[in-house]
């Protein structure tokens, strides 16, 4: 066309980025075999694999298909680079984290391109979005690199690390999981995802050119049958990284249950998109574009829910058709283009497959009148508006470029709506009222919410899921102990036995214990032997029968089995009945500890009152507590009044930390700050140790309650008297009813209950390494958080083991609330 | 959606409508999601070579040709009407096959007292003269000064009149006042068209500039404007965004629309394209037109003949090759 003729039609023209540097590069050095020792190692299988450019179908380079015994080798390298990298020192790790992110920034345009061919996003993605995010993320954890030796004292490497990342943003997953893992002296294994390796290898290069150790950071291609699976399968492999779907997450859950590996999760979502009439109507609408139809709509936190208020909806709607009609869809290198390609075949036939079920379904379908290329992978921008929150396409990630609207009258609706999904990655808030966007904030089950924004990213805010889309935080302080463990924990700082326990009478001091040698039924503990208290008592009237039922709802009910269970001293001789809690029980505990949610939303100055009153009332009948040890465990009453001092000790630091363990405010480059709130989990069932029956009960019940959690508590069956005298305490401390449910009964049976238990949302598990592994497996079937401690004892005595931070941060968990302002 | 949208011929005047504080009180500007979209306009789109040519010289049609400076004399001014005449060089044109008649600035500005000097150095051409009025910058003059100064404009020959509002009215929140002064201006101007100069950056906040967009509007307004060029800061894209979108949502409402036009620090080639396609993105093609979109320039002009000759020769230019604006 003549300049005359443009001149008149004002259209767009092409804008092509150039592909042959890149294109280049490719030929120069494909086929990719494998990056292990810093060195090319072919491949076991001696086989390659195709990637293709979505834009085209056509092949773009081969690339090696790992198996097993490539992993063993990456591995094998990794182990050994491991013990000289973490202990280099943080500041020469940061050096080298500096200079990746450098070199990231000097090849940031081949980087994005190589990126927008592998993948088919859009290069004003690559280029604006994806790659200055990477060497953000570098630059931001040489900082926490150079500072590790001082903010995390006390807190070691994990050793090698096995990460396994997804097609939608290739690089910028790379460095979400490699840069922390660095920075905190681990050694890496990276699985790049099938469809886009190449970034993976041009980031090889990198480590190569700034001289990083031989085996720091090695990668292995392949498919993620043959790779991912032998990684996440692999003995020598501390912690698996994984970001991708929650089917696969949840499978990885599963073969990684009971092995003491260490798990970080980022997995689907369905992010609510809450639209409020006192919104910017046409900053919403941008806000739609950003969240839906950012890399095709394949984002694990795409805003794929708009939930609009009914009152502005029609209008709200028109105004996104209208905006739906500019978006251009094109070749992905052309600097003007807003949707580029699919990334692959299968994922466009995955989307066409849920579009079709909405319109089946019938939800009303909408898509602009542009055309998407005749070549590659494309899907136009689709909106569906007449959908149910029962529709398959309100309930299922689609990950592609197909918004669906529903609408509300409320803000309460507006909260239900949102949070009616199994998936609670991200969210997004419209309101020109504060007041309305940060109440709202807070109760939408979210790992990251969005205030009159979407998708903004950034290295210094923790990233991550709340419910089915996963756990671990990526990004911020928080995502740092992803990749560390307090060092007590590490090799020998272990508690080498089992201490609090029943013992052998060490001296004579205690020897009534077994000296009176009555084989005969002693009920309620006040036939006690050692203690001259009660000695005149027993004997001479029967004391009054004590038997502790279950504690639900705040009332101490009869176990639905009718059934009680014996409870021995050390030498079997049955001290008490308990009640043999069944299924059932539980279930109605979890229903309890759901009613008594408001607890979440008591002060941290009230929750504290109530803490230190249970530590008030503790002490006020210590040696009862004390001796109630003494007969379970036949420890001498010293011990006993010791452990009782601590529990009592114990109580009062969850009561200091109710109101001091805080979130902190993030400062990412953009006016406005992001608020990490520290949330509740939710309803945590927690099975309790066997050893310091008082102390581990407390130990764990008192930091989740501190937190806002309620609770159902299995205490150890061994010795469950002290937990069960405990319900006086609670109930004489305002403990509200519902927020500590207690169940005695069958450990093993018990706990199972509550890790498959839908609507539980994290169990701690103090006992057997089997046991571990059964509620991993378990907690996989609503991707529940698990805390347990493969068998391995803590000494609850001391306090660096057994309170602190570490069971604040399981008690808690992060979200993101990013709040621009600006008037 | 807009009532009697479909009705008005293109080059009907907006008549105004009355004072509807209801709609005002519904005007939102997120100041942060505001800057986003702005910010990420020229980078989701660009022209590149033929079409880039091609939308340089539709940025020259838009162009009201400036000079409002203490200094300006008669010689001055003649010498940027020779250059309205000639924006570009005409072996350029030649070369990007574009006729000499198609391409003339759209008006030339300047203040009242050399209006008479313009109007004679334009004629025989159709590029009107644009004054600026009503106590141009500040607007800190009576009321009767103002309508007197468009008056005598209107009868020294300008055809187009840049007035200033009262931007203590905006900041006050005395809408029915702006309203009122704003239609009395429309009613002196007659047939000539009004650019209301809202002085953006005096409005403190993006709100404030979506509400006053509107209020100008409804009073009659023929185009909106951003700035006087006296103020710190003048034409931005945040605020473009927040007019374009209070023209488009009375077109949507009224059926007519009003142009826009950005003054003060469009210096670049670069500049003036962010700014057609934030015109072409938002408002539409309609809006791509000096009849819809100004830019409020001088030594703009300069820039894009450079780069027009960088097109042409492919060679980067020198300024002394062309002529001086």
């Amino acid at each position: 066309m003549s300049i005359l003729e443009l001149f008149e039609s004002m259209e767009y023209g092409p804008a092509p980025e150039t592909a042959e540097p890149a294109l280049q590069w490719l030929a120069q050095h494909q086929p990719f075999d494998l990056f292990i020792n810093n060195r090319r190692v072919k491949p076991a299988s001696a086989q390659y694999l195709e990637t293709i450019n979505p834009a085209t179908g056509k092949v773009l380079a081969r690339v090696a298909a790992g198996n097993a015994a490539d992993v063993d080798a990456a591995v094998a390298a990794a182990r050994r680079a491991f013990p000289g990298w973490s202990k280099t020192p943080g500041h020469v790790r940061a050096r080298y984290l500096y200079a990746i992110a450098r070199h990231i920034q000097k090849h940031a345009r081949l980087l994005a391109v190589l990126e927008t061919l592998d993948n088919g996003k859009p290069i004003r993605e690559t280029r604006d979005i994806d790659i200055p995010l990477v060497a953000r993320h570098f630059y931001y954890h040489a900082g926490w690199s150079q500072l590790m030796e001082s903010e995390l004292a006390g807190y070691e490497p994990l050793g090698v690390v096995g990460q396994i990342i997804p097609w939608n943003f290739p690089l910028l997953m790379l460095a979400w999981k490699v840069a922390p893992a660095l920075a905190m002296g681990n050694t890496v294994v990276l699985k790049p995802a099938r469809y886009t390796p190449l970034t993976a290898m041009k980031f090889a290069e990198i480590v190569e050119e700034v001289g990083l150790p031989p085996g720091v950071v090695n990668i292995v291609t392949g498919e993620a049958g043959q790779v991912g699976e032998a990684l996440v399968r692999h003995p020598d492999v501390n912690k698996i990284a994984f970001t991708g779907s929650t089917e696969v997450g949840r499978a990885i859950r599963r073969a990684t249950a009971g092995s003491g590996k260490r798990l970080s999760l980022e997995l689907g979502g369905k992010s609510p998109f809450v639209v409020f009439e006192d919104a910017d109507l046409d900053s919403v609408v941008e806000g739609v574009v950003d969240a839906i139809w950012f890399n095709q709509g394949q984002v694990c936190c795409a805003g794929s829910r708009l939930l609009v208020q009914e009152s502005i909806a029609d209008r709200l709607i028109a105004k996104v058709r209208a905006r739906m009609e500019k978006l251009r869809v094109g070749d992905p290198l052309d600097k003007a283009i807003d949707i580029g390609a699919i990334v692959s075949e299968a994922q466009l036939r995955e989307i066409r497959r849920l579009v079709e079920r909405g319109v089946e379904e019938g939800a009303q379908l909408w898509q602009p009148s542009t055309a998407c290329p005749r070549e590659g992978y494309f899907f136009p921008p689709t909106l569906f508006t007449n959908v149910a929150p029962a529709m398959t396409i309100a309930q299922v990630e689609i990950f592609g470029p197909v918004l669906v609207t529903m609408t509300f009258r409320t803000p309460e609706e507006a909260v239900t709506l949102a949070n009616n999904t199994r998936y609670g990655l991200a969210a997004s808030v419209w309101s020109e009222n504060i007041n309305l966007a940060l109440d709202v904030a807070a109760r939408l089950q979210a790992g990251t919410v969005w205030i009159n924004a979407t998708n903004l990213f950034d290295a210094s805010c923790g990233f991550g899921g709340y419910r089915e889309s996963g756990f671990g935080r990526e990004g911020g302080k928080e995502g740092l102990y992803e990749y560390v463990r307090p060092r007590w924990e590490g090799a020998g700082g272990r508690a080498s036995r089992r201490r609090g326990l029943a013992e052998a009478p060490a001296s004579g001091e205690n020897k009534a214990q077994s000296g009176n040698g009555h084989a005969e039924h002693r009920s309620n503990g006040l036939a006690l032997a050692g203690s001259e208290v009660f000695a005149d008592l027993a004997g001479r009237i029967p004391p009054i029968d004590r038997t502790p039922k279950l504690f639900i709802g705040g009332r101490q009910v009869r176990p639905d089995s009718g059934y009680s269970l014996p409870v021995r001293d050390p030498q079997g001789m049955i001290i008490g009945q308990v009640g043999a809690g069944n299924r059932k029980d539980i279930r109605n505990a979890v229903e309890a500890a759901h009613a008594a949610r408001a607890w979440s939303g008591a002060s941290p100055h009230q929750r504290a009152q109530i803490l230190f009153y249970i530590a008030e009332n503790l002490a006020a009948r210590e040696q009862e507590f004390a001796l109630r040890l003494v007969q379970q465990t036949g420890r001498p009453y010293a011990d006993a009044a010791a452990e009782v001092q601590a529990a009592i000790a114990r109580l009062f630091s969850y009561a200091a930390w109710c109101d001091k363990f805080e979130g902190s405010i993030h400062r990412p480059p953009l006016r406005g700050m992001v608020l990490a709130v520290r949330e509740p989990v939710g309803v945590i069932g927690i099975a309790c140790p066997d050893e310091f029956p008082l102390l581990g009960f407390l130990s764990l019940v008192a930091p989740a309650l501190a937190m806002g959690n309620t609770l159902v508590v299995i205490p150890s069956p061994q010795a469950p008297l002290s937990a069960t005298d405990c319900y006086q305490v609670f109930e004489t401390s305002d403990v509200p009813a519902g927020a500590v449910n207690i169940v005695t009964g069958e450990r093993e049976p018990l706990v199972q209950v509550l890790a498959e238990h839908e609507d539980v949302e994290a169990v701690w598990y103090f006992g057997s390494a089997e046991g571990c592994k059964r509620v991993e497996l378990a907690a996989a079937s609503n991707m529940k958080r698990t805390w347990v401690n493969y068998g391995h004892p803590r000494d609850w005595l001391d306090p660096v083991q057994g309170e602190g931070e570490e069971f604040l941060r399981e008690a808690t968990q992060v979200k993101n609330i990013w709040v621009p302002y600006g008037e | 959606m807009a009532q009697g949208q479909e009705d008005q011929p293109r080059d009907e005047r907006n008549p105004g409508v009355p004072l509807d504080l209801g709609w005002l009180r519904e005007v939102r500007a997120n100041r942060s999601a505001v800057e986003r979209r702005a910010a990420t306009l020229p980078t989701r789109r660009t022209v590149k070579r033929e079409w880039q040519a091609a939308w340089l010289l539709r940025a020259i049609t838009c162009l009201d040709l400036t000079t409002l400076a203490g200094d300006d004399t008669p010689g001055t001014v003649r010498r940027l009407c020779a250059k309205a005449r000639h924006p570009v060089r005409s072996e350029l044109l030649e070369a990007l096959g574009v006729p000499e008649e198609r391409i003339q600035v759209a008006a030339v500005c300047v203040y009242h007292n050399l209006v008479p000097v313009a109007v004679a150095a334009l004629r025989g051409t159709q590029i009107p003269v644009a004054a600026v009025s009503t106590g141009f910058p500040a607007g800190q003059i009576a009321l009767d000064q103002k309508l007197a100064e468009i008056a005598a404009s209107v009868r020294a020959g300008a055809r187009e009149i840049d007035v200033v509002i009262s931007r203590a009215h905006v900041l006050t929140g005395n809408w029915q006042a702006l309203y009122d002064e704003v239609r009395a201006f429309r009613i002196a101007c007659g047939e000539a068209h009004m650019k209301t100069i809202l002085a953006t950056h005096e409005l403190a906040t993006l709100r404030n500039v979506g509400m006053a967009s509107l209020v100008c509007m409804m009073a009659g307004a023929d185009f909106i404007k951003t700035s006087t060029g006296k103020e710190a800061v003048n034409a931005t894209l945040p605020v473009g965004l927040v007019m374009t979108r209070a023209i488009r949502e009375y077109y949507e409402r009224t059926g007519y629309r009003v142009g826009l036009k950005p003054a003060g620090g469009i210096r670049s080639a670069k500049t003036a394209l962010d700014w057609l396609i934030l015109m072409k993105e938002e408002l539409g093609d309609e809006w791509l037109s000096g009849r819809l979109f100004r830019i409020g320039a001088s030594g703009l002009l300069s820039d894009i003949e450079r780069q027009l000759s960088y097109f042409v020769t492919g060679h980067y230019a020198a300024a002394h090759y062309n002529p001086l604006v």
